[in-house]
């Protein structure tokens, strides 16, 4: 459904931008109509096709762009949070984590690791265990959306690296964590 | 009803200036022995390096059993037999007398000769001679202190033995894996590290420390000897490998690895390194310990959702499950008869200590004035259980009695202090 929703965002970018291609085009047309018919003219709608041609290229590099840039800003989200004793990734996670694995199926020679990290309640190697866990559930979830296994490597940290230092619900819930760390693009 | 007091153990801290840790005894015990040991005689010149019968008092004292007579409190000072006045102890409602007379050998060694008396029936119990190296007067105390305490309790004395632990700085830039003496004192540092150690746990025979090293980037299990600092690598498996333990017989080792994804306990055959797997389930097996007598493991397991402690005969391979009070249990450690077991325990609240009896399942919670606790580990006489905890915005080490009586603390004088693991019985 997750992926779904990306493909339908992706699609719609894609769209727009192929909608504003076309609207250029057709811009350029009518403008292309309104020229009087003379060699000058000609010459001008020659250069005003020729504009349109490349206005047409250039389209098309910012449909790349847009789908690009989406990529880019949902791939800026690379720690992933967990709930306490819970591996389940959360829905606000998953986009993300979808583009990461575009990302990396589009880029073969991309590779990843996934750090897992625990709050410090608990034991220490229940916690090992548990970032163990929830770096293993992020990634089935990119090899489901198309990286390769080859690709990833998960390593936990359990409870040993916190981000946040406090005792408290704010620190932890910071700390409940898989880190993508990218070691090729 | 229980006494509640704190002392700071000023004379203590004196004598261990170069000791990270402090102890201060929170909770103790109304119904221990009160006893008294009255500073030994010196017969020497120069000022001893250590106060014996301090350590000895302290040692007693900290035991929960006994309830040691500050020397202010003393109405006399005996060191001999017939020094004593019996009617003196007699006021003070003392039970037993410690008195002692040191001196040093031809070699610059020492000398201990001490009796323990029986107030009430003003007879001597003990009367023995120790001796030791120049450096050996706390190795002295200690070991007079496990004499007594055997005597009167029939127990063994676990005061000579020692403690390994994880200290970090406050930035965790900086970790060391720690040994020091079962009161903190004469701390070293025996492995040094950037990244983190985790599991410390003692060979039998008191010679080595397994541990988990993310040196390499990932927990890797290596194995150190005490007395030379050699290490050896002996599990780098792909994913983790972590929370070693020695079987009873030193031949084998229970530890976690992923390499097969999920964290699953396997067993080591130490001489040929012939992996055996004992969890095969898709949740989180860790945490294995052996029972007492190696035929069986105990081991925390997420299989049901939440972590409870599951046992699993090496013959029939079947877990079972043994904890079924409260939605967190993990981490146990057996104590030395196999009667009872130690695990970090929480039921909705805070996590604490709690021992469940392994014949009738009766849990008991130990620990209430400490938060976020864990590691527990239990001495070899099986009195105490050394534990982390969390104080202010610090992690600490506390020991709680068994019976939940007696507790101190061993605050750090910097950073972090986690990951206790108390020591076999050394010979």
């Amino acid at each position: 459904m997750q992926k779904r929703a990306l493909v339908k965002v992706l699609g719609l970018t894609f769209g727009a931008a192929l909608m504003t291609a076309c609207a250029s085009n057709s811009d350029i047309a009518e403008g292309e109509e309104l020229q009087p018919l003379d060699a000058a003219v000609e010459e001008t709608a020659a250069e005003v096709e020729t504009q349109g041609i490349e206005a047409q290229a250039v389209a098309g590099e910012q449909v790349d762009a847009a789908a690009n840039e989406a990529q880019a800003a949902l791939m800026k989200a690379t720690v992933f949070y967990f709930d306490f004793d819970n591996i389940t990734i959360k829905a606000d996670s998953k986009n993300a984590l979808i583009a990461h694995s575009q990302y990396l199926a589009a880029n073969s020679s991309a590779r990843v690791v996934l750090e897992g990290h625990a709050d410090e309640r608990g034991t220490v190697e229940y916690n090992l265990a548990l970032g163990e866990r929830r770096g293993l559930s992020v990634s089935r979830f990119l090899q489901a959306n198309g990286a390769a296994a080859s690709q990833i490597e998960t390593v936990s940290f359990g409870e040993e690296r916190p981000a946040l230092m406090g005792h408290n619900d704010d620190s932890w819930s910071q700390n409940r964590r898989v880190e993508i760390k990218y070691q090729s693009r | 009803m229980k006494l509640v007091f704190k002392i700071v153990l000023l004379s203590l801290l004196a004598l261990q200036a170069r000791a990270e840790l402090v102890i201060e005894i929170t909770q103790g015990n109304q119904r221990a022995i009160p006893m008294a040991v009255v500073p030994f005689k010196w017969k020497g010149l120069e000022a001893l390096p250590e106060n014996v019968a301090q350590i000895v008092a302290n040692d007693l004292g900290r035991s929960g059993y006994f309830n040691s007579l500050s020397k202010t409190e003393m109405l006399s000072l005996p060191n001999t037999e017939e020094e004593v006045f019996y009617r003196d102890w007699e006021l003070l409602r003392q039970d037993y007398l410690v008195i002692g007379e040191i001196e040093s050998d031809a070699r610059g060694g020492f000398i201990i000769n001490f009796k323990l008396i029986d107030v009430n029936t003003r007879t001597v119990l003990m009367n023995q001679k120790l001796t030791g190296g120049a450096s050996a007067l706390r190795d002295i105390a200690h070991f007079m202190s496990d004499r007594i305490f055997a005597a009167l309790t029939g127990v063994p004395g676990a005061f000579s033995t020692k403690l390994v632990y994880v200290t970090t700085n406050r930035d965790r830039t900086q970790f060391n894996l720690s040994y020091a003496d079962a009161d903190g004192a004469r701390e070293q540092n025996i492995f040094t590290s950037k990244q983190p150690i985790i599991s410390p746990a003692w060979s039998n025979d008191g010679k080595k420390i397994a541990y988990a090293s993310f040196e390499n980037g990932r927990s890797e299990i290596f194995i150190q000897e005490i007395a030379s600092g050699k290490r050896e690598k002996i599990a780098s498996f792909k994913g983790s490998n972590s929370a070693p333990a020695f079987s009873p017989d030193g031949t084998k080792m229970a530890m976690v690895l992923s390499r097969n994804g999920n964290p699953d306990v396997y067993v080591m055959d130490l001489a040929t390194r012939k992996l055996d797997r004992i969890t095969t389930h898709y949740g989180i097996d860790t945490e294995p310990q052996w029972m007492p007598d190696g035929k069986s493991l105990i081991f925390t397991s997420s299989r049901i959702g939440k972590p409870q402690i599951y046992q699993v005969s090496l013959i029939h391979r079947k877990p079972k499950r043994i904890t079924f009070e409260g939605d967190y249990n993990a981490r146990a450690r057996i104590t030395p008869d196999g009667r009872k077991m130690v695990m970090v325990h929480r039921n909705g609240g805070d996590f604490h200590i709690a021992t469940q009896n392994m014949k009738t399942g009766i849990l008991q919670i130990l620990t209430t004035d400490t938060q976020l606790d864990e590691s527990p580990s239990v001495a070899p006489n099986g009195s105490m259980v050394v534990y982390a905890a969390s104080m202010g915005d610090r992690s600490i080490l506390a020991a709680v009695s068994l019976d939940g009586e007696v507790k101190f603390r061993l605050p750090s004088k910097y950073g972090d202090v986690r990951e206790p693991a108390w020591s076999p019985l050394l010979k």
